[in-house]
C-alpha cells in the first residue's frame, strides 16, 4: 500500500500535478504497478486534487489502461478483421497453450496477460501483437512458442525481437521487426526530400502566401473527411487570439490503415516540417503530435528526430531561420481509443480527459486545444503541405481529379500478394489497384475501413477520390473464400466497443445493430429484420453526434446494398416471425443448480 | 355473425391485469354482449376446444410452462395481445434478470432470510420433475411468439382495456386519451 | 442586436443572436422534445431527441445556434419516428421498471414515451447488469435507470470545484459513476438538487419520497411539452 502511494506520488510529481497530463500520469502508474486499481485511482485523485470519478472515467476509457492487473508481460493481440483472416485465432490458441491462461486472463503467476485489442496499424503483417509496447508481427505458432519461452525466462520484451524490418525500422532507436512494405512511390510523399528545404522556403513567404499556395493546391484533409487544408488554416489564422496551436493527428485508428506509421518511420522530418509550415501560416508557436498509443515504439525515435531538427535550426527559436518565428513540437501519447481520431476528441484526450468529441460550434479553429484556436491536420496532409510549398500549389493541383488533387497514400491489406503502402494519384480505379497489389481474385474491397464502404466486383471500376470512393487510406481486399458477414460482424463489434458512449444512437444503436446482425447470421432472421436493420442504420447515421456514429452502421448499410444476396440467403423467407428463444439454453442453469435433468420435450 | 371468442391467461404475472379487466365495472355486461369468453380464469375453462379470435396474455415467461401456455395461445388465437408491463417487458419478475438464476434460487430456497433456520441441511432447491423449469431470465412474450398488440400499464387502466377491446372487436380506430396510457 | 428570422415547420419565428434552436423554439411557443437538456446548464447533446433537420442535415437542436434564414423541420413524420426510436433505445438500454420506480409519474423519459405513445419498444431488451449504490448517505444511485444525460455531471459540483458525478467505461458499457465521499459531503440542498435534476429515477434522495399521490404527479394528466405549446 505504502509502495503504491509512493509510486503515485512520483508519477504525479513528474508532471507537476498538471491535470492535462492525466494520461501520462496514469500510463506511468500502470507501467509501474501493472494496473490502476481503485486504490490507485483514489490516490491519484487525492494527489492531483481532482475527483476520483474523473480519474476512473479516464482509466476506463482507454484500452491500454486497466483497473485489473494486465500481467508483467501484457500481450495485446490484434483481432481486427484482417488479423482474423490471417489466422489470429490460431495464434491466440498458441498463446493460450504456451502461457497457460485464456485470453482475457492473466497467468496464475501474474506473469503473462493475454488480451485482444483492435487494429494496431500492422495490417500488412498480421497476425500481430503488442507486448509491453513492443510490436511482434507475422506471428506463427512457432514464433509464439519462442516468444512465450523468452517471457517466461524474464527477457525484456525488446530483447525478444530477433529479426528487424526494413528501412529505419532497423535504426538503433526503433529496432523493430515492423516492415514498411512501400510498394509504390509517388511524386508527393515518397519523392526525394531535403530536410529543412520546405520550411526555409515557407518562411521566405508571408503566412498569407503560404495559405494561398495551399488553397491553390486544393489539398484536402487526408484523414478521409477531406476538408480543404488551406481553408482550415485560414480560419484558424483569422480566429482572434494570441496563442494558437497546430496539431498533428497521428491517431490513425481506422482498421486497415497504417500509412502514417510508415511516414513516422521514414519521412518524419517532412511531416514535422509541414507542421512548422502550418504553425507559421496560422500564427502558432507550438505544435503537438498526438501519437496513437499503439505506436509507442516510435516515440523515442521521433523525439530524437525533433531534437535533431532543433539542432539544425528547423525548430526552436527563429525556426527555419525566420527571425521571430519560434516554433517547437511536443509529442502527446494516446492510450488506445479509436474515437480520438476525431479531431475534437483528440483535443480532449490531449488535454488529459476522456476522448469524447465536443459539440460544435465552437470549432477547433475557434476554440481548440486549451481553448485556443487550433488546426488539427492529418499526418499525410502535413507531408503534402511540405511538398506543396516546395513545388507550388499549381504543380500539385495538376495531379488527380477535379475534386481530389495530388496523390494519396493507401494502406493495402487482406487477400492480395503485395500488401503495403501505395502512393497513387487520385482517380485510380479499384481494378487498377487490385492488379498492382495482385489481389485480382477479390470478391469485395473494403474502401475506407469499416466506416467506409464494402464494394462489390461490379463496381471495381469506381475511382478512389473524394468525388467517388473517399478513403482515409484503408483498403482491405476480401478474397473469394471469405465470409463477408463475418467481416461485417467484426467491424460492428469494433464500433460497438469504440463508441465513446456519449450519444444515444451510437451507444445503443450499435449494440442493437450488432444483435440484429447476429440474429440474421444465426438463421433467425426474416425479411422484416433486414428492413429493420436498414431503418436503424439510417437512424444511427442521421442522429449521431460525431463521425464515428454517423459512419458506424456502414458495414451493414453498404453490404445490405451491395451484397443483399448474402443476407437473403440467411433469412427464413416468407415467415413473419422467428423466435430466437432457445428452451434448452434457457433452462440449463436452473436445472443444473436444482440437480434435475432438463426435459425440454416433455414440458 | 357469431361473437368474437376471447381467451385469457396469466403467466408470470400477479393477476392484477385481470383484476383491471374486471374493473371496467358494469361495462362487463356490454362486454359479455360483445364477446364470448373461452379458455380463461374468468370462466374457468381450462383447455382450448376451438379457435379463438383474441388471446389476452398477462405476465411474461419465467418458466417452461409459461412458454408452452404462450405457444398454445399463439396456436389457438388469431390475435394475441400482451396486456400489462409483465407481458410487455417482464415487469417486476424481470428485476431478477440482472442476477444469475443460481443466485436467485439459492437466495430463495437455501440462504435467504425467510428460509427456516431450523431446517438446515434439509433445504433443497425444488427439483421435482413435475415442476416447470425456471428460465435464465424473464422473457417478454413477444420474444417467444409473435404478439399483435400491446396494452401497457401496471395494471393497464380499465378504460384503456375497454377501449382497446371495443376498438378491436368493432374495427374502429383506437383513440387513447393521454390519461390512460401509463406504465405504472 | 436585431432579431434573427427563421422558420420551424414553415412557421415564421424570431430569435435573439446566440440562442440555440431549442431555446428559440421554446420562446416561440414551439416544443422540441428534450431530455438531456436542462435550462441553465451548458448543452451536452447526449440524448439526441431534440434532433431537427435543417439544410438537409440532421442536428441537435440543443447545441446548434439558430441562424438567420434557417428553415427547420421539427415535427415531420421522419423526425418524429427517429425521436421515438431514441426513446425506445433508452428503454431497452437500461432496466426501466416503471411500476416500482419512485420517479414514475415525474419521470421525463416516461413522459416522452407517453407523449410518443410507446406501447412497446421495437428493439429487444438488452438487460444490462447495472449496479445499485445504496450505501451512501443522502443519495441512492440506481444505475439501471440512467439515461446518460450528464445533467448531474454538469450540475453537481462541490464548492471546491470537484465533480461528484462522471461517466466511466465507453461504448455499451458506459455508466454513470458517483464519488461516494464527495456525495456524502453534499449539502441537503445539493443532494435534493441532484435528485430533482435527474430526469429519471437514477438519483434518488433518501429519506423523502412518494410525496405526491398517483394522479397528481407531474405527467399524470398533462403531456410533457404542453407547458410550452399551451402558451
Amino acid at each position: 500500500m505504502g509502495n503504491m502511494s509512493e509510486v503515485v506520488k512520483k508519477c504525479v510529481n513528474n508532471y507537476q500535478k498538471d491535470p492535462a497530463r492525466m494520461l501520462d500520469v496514469i500510463r506511468d502508474v500502470q507501467a509501474e504497478l501493472g494496473q490502476v486499481s481503485d486504490a490507485a485511482i483514489s490516490e491519484i485523485a487525492g494527489q492531483m486534487n481532482v475527483s476520483s470519478v474523473d480519474v476512473e472515467g479516464v482509466v476506463t476509457f482507454y484500452h491500454f489502461f486497466s483497473k485489473d492487473p494486465v500481467g508483467q508481460y501484457s500481450v495485446y493481440l490484434n483481432n481486427s478483421a484482417v488479423s482474423v483472416m490471417m489466422g489470429c485465432y490460431e495464434i491466440a490458441k498458441a498463446f493460450e497453450k504456451e502461457a497457460g491462461c485464456k485470453f482475457g486472463e492473466v497467468s496464475s503467476d501474474g506473469k503473462i496477460g493475454l488480451h485482444y485489442t483492435a487494429d494496431i496499424g500492422m495490417n500488412d503483417q498480421e497476425p500481430a501483437a503488442i507486448i509491453n509496447g513492443v510490436i511482434f508481427t507475422s506471428l506463427t505458432a512457432d514464433k509464439v512458442k519462442a516468444i512465450v519461452a523468452d517471457m517466461k525466462s524474464g527477457k525484456a520484451a525488446r530483447d525478444i525481437v530477433k529479426e528487424f524490418g526494413d528501412g529505419k525500422n532497423q535504426s538503433e532507436l526503433i529496432k523493430s521487426m515492423v516492415k514498411n512494405n512501400i510498394q509504390k512511390k509517388g511524386a508527393v510523399l515518397f519523392a526525394p526530400f531535403s530536410p529543412g528545404s520546405a520550411l526555409n522556403k515557407a518562411v521566405s513567404m508571408t503566412p498569407d502566401e503560404v495559405i494561398e499556395q495551399m488553397k491553390i493546391s486544393n489539398l484536402r484533409g487526408r484523414g478521409g473527411a477531406g476538408f480543404p487544408t488551406g481553408m482550415k488554416w485560414d480560419y484558424t489564422r483569422q480566429s482572434p487570439g494570441e496563442k494558437k496551436y497546430i496539431v498533428c493527428n497521428g491517431d490513425e485508428g481506422e482498421p486497415g490503415t497504417f500509412k502514417d506509421r510508415v511516414i513516422f518511420t521514414e519521412i518524419p522530418e517532412m511531416m514535422f516540417e509541414g507542421m512548422a509550415i502550418g504553425g507559421y501560416a496560422i500564427g502558432a508557436d507550438e505544435g503537438l503530435l498526438y501519437l496513437r498509443g499503439e505506436y509507442m515504439y516510435l516515440k523515442t525515435y521521433l523525439e530524437d528526430v525533433l531534437s535533431k531538427m532543433r539542432q539544425a535550426g528547423t525548430l526552436g527559436k527563429n525556426a527555419g531561420g525566420k527571425q521571430g518565428f519560434n516554433f517547437d513540437i511536443k509529442i502527446k501519447m494516446g492510450a488506445g481509443a479509436y474515437v480520438c481520431g476525431e479531431e475534437s476528441a483528440l483535443i480532449e484526450s490531449a488535454e488529459g480527459k476522456r476522448g469524447e468529441p465536443r459539440n460544435r460550434p465552437p470549432f477547433p479553429a475557434q476554440r481548440g486545444y486549451m481553448g485556443k484556436p487550433t488546426s488539427v491536420n492529418n499526418v499525410e496532409s502535413f507531408c503534402s503541405a511540405s511538398r506543396i510549398i516546395l513545388e507550388g500549389g499549381e504543380w500539385f493541383a495538376k495531379m488527380g481529379t477535379a475534386q481530389s488533387r495530388g496523390t494519396k497514400l493507401l494502406s493495402v491489406s487482406g487477400d492480395c500478394k503485395k500488401p503495403g503502402i501505395y502512393e497513387i494519384e487520385f482517380g485510380t480505379t479499384i481494378q487498377t489497384l487490385l492488379e498492382e497489389c495482385e489481389g485480382r481474385t477479390a470478391k469485395a474491397v473494403q474502401v475506407g475501413g469499416p466506416s467506409g464502404s464494402c464494394v462489390d466486383k461490379t463496381k471495381f471500376g469506381q475511382r478512389i477520390c473524394y468525388d467517388d470512393l473517399a478513403t482515409g487510406g484503408s483498403i482491405i481486399v476480401i478474397g473469394q473464400d471469405r465470409d463477408i458477414l463475418q467481416v461485417v460482424h467484426n467491424f460492428m463489434e469494433f464500433f460497438e466497443e469504440e463508441s465513446c458512449g456519449w450519444c444515444t444512437p451510437c451507444r445503443v444503436g450499435n449494440q442493437l445493430l450488432l444483435h440484429k446482425l447476429e440474429k440474421v447470421m444465426h438463421g433467425h432472421g426474416t425479411e422484416a429484420d433486414l428492413k429493420d436493420m436498414e431503418q436503424w442504420c439510417v437512424t444511427v447515421k442521421s442522429m449521431s453526434r460525431c463521425g464515428l456514429g454517423q459512419t458506424s452502421p456502414n458495414p451493414i448499410y453498404t453490404t445490405l446494398k451491395n451484397f443483399r444476396g448474402i443476407y437473403e440467403a440467411k433469412i427464413q423467407k416468407g415467415k413473419d416471425f422467428v423466435s430466437e428463444f432457445d428452451m434448452a439454453a434457457a433452462v440449463k442453469d436452473s436445472c443444473a443448480v436444482a440437480g434435475r435433468k432438463p426435459n425440454v420435450e416433455g414440458h | 355473425m357469431s361473437k368474437p371468442v376471447v381467451a385469457t391467461t396469466s403467466l408470470a404475472g400477479c393477476f392484477g391485469c385481470h383484476m383491471s379487466l374486471l374493473d371496467i365495472d358494469d361495462r362487463i355486461l356490454q362486454l359479455i354482449d360483445l364477446v364470448e369468453f373461452h379458455k380463461s380464469p374468468v370462466d374457468d375453462i381450462k383447455t382450448f376446444s376451438k379457435m379463438c379470435d383474441i388471446g389476452i396474455i398477462e405476465g411474461g415467461c419465467c418458466n417452461s410452462e409459461n412458454v408452452h401456455v404462450l405457444q398454445d395461445f399463439r396456436k389457438n388465437c388469431k390475435i394475441l395481445i400482451s396486456l400489462g408491463e409483465c407481458a410487455i417487458m417482464g415487469g417486476l419478475p424481470a428485476m431478477r434478470n440482472g442476477i444469475p438464476v443460481k443466485e436467485c434460487l439459492e437466495e430463495g430456497y437455501l440462504d435467504g432470510p425467510t428460509v427456516d433456520e431450523n431446517k438446515k441441511g434439509a433445504r433443497i432447491i425444488p427439483n421435482d420433475e413435475e415442476l416447470p423449469m425456471i428460465l435464465d431470465k424473464v422473457y417478454p412474450c413477444h420474444e417467444i411468439v409473435k404478439v399483435d398488440y400491446f396494452i401497457p400499464g401496471c395494471p393497464p387502466r380499465a378504460d384503456l382495456i375497454w377501449e382497446a377491446l371495443v376498438a378491436l372487436v368493432t374495427g374502429n380506430e383506437l383513440k387513447i386519451p393521454y390519461e390512460v396510457l401509463k406504465f405504472d | 442586436m436585431s432579431d434573427i428570422k427563421f422558420t420551424i415547420d414553415g412557421k415564421e419565428c424570431t430569435a435573439k443572436s446566440g440562442q440555440t434552436i431549442v431555446e428559440a423554439a421554446k420562446a416561440n411557443g414551439i416544443y422540441i422534445p428534450v431530455l438531456c437538456h436542462f435550462d441553465g446548464l451548458k448543452p451536452a447533446g447526449t440524448c439526441r431527441i431534440c434532433t431537427v433537420k435543417t439544410g438537409g442535415r440532421f442536428m441537435a437542436g440543443c447545441t446548434t445556434p439558430v441562424a438567420e434564414g434557417m428553415r427547420i423541420d421539427n415535427m415531420t413524420p421522419e423526425i418524429e419516428d427517429m425521436r421515438k426510436q431514441i426513446i425506445e433505445m433508452l428503454f431497452v438500454e437500461g432496466n426501466h421498471m416503471c411500476p416500482v420506480c419512485e420517479k414514475s409519474g415525474n419521470c421525463e423519459l416516461q413522459a416522452l414515451a407517453y407523449r410518443y405513445k410507446m406501447m412497446v419498444p421495437r428493439f429487444p431488451f438488452l438487460w444490462p447488469k447495472r449496479e445499485v449504490v445504496a450505501n451512501a448517505p443522502k443519495l441512492y444511485l440506481d444505475k439501471n435507470r440512467c439515461v446518460q444525460c450528464l445533467r448531474c455531471v454538469r450540475e453537481i459540483i462541490t464548492t471546491d470545484g470537484k465533480n461528484v458525478f462522471a461517466v466511466k467505461e465507453r461504448g455499451g458499457k458506459t455508466t454513470i459513476n458517483m464519488d461516494e465521499k464527495l456525495a456524502a459531503g453534499l449539502s441537503d440542498d445539493m443532494a435534493m438538487r441532484a435528485m430533482d435534476i435527474c430526469p429519471v429515477g437514477c438519483i434518488i434522495r433518501k429519506e423523502v419520497g412518494y410525496k405526491v399521490p398517483i394522479g397528481q404527479r407531474k405527467f399524470d394528466s398533462k403531456p410533457i411539452g404542453s407547458e410550452i405549446e399551451g402558451r
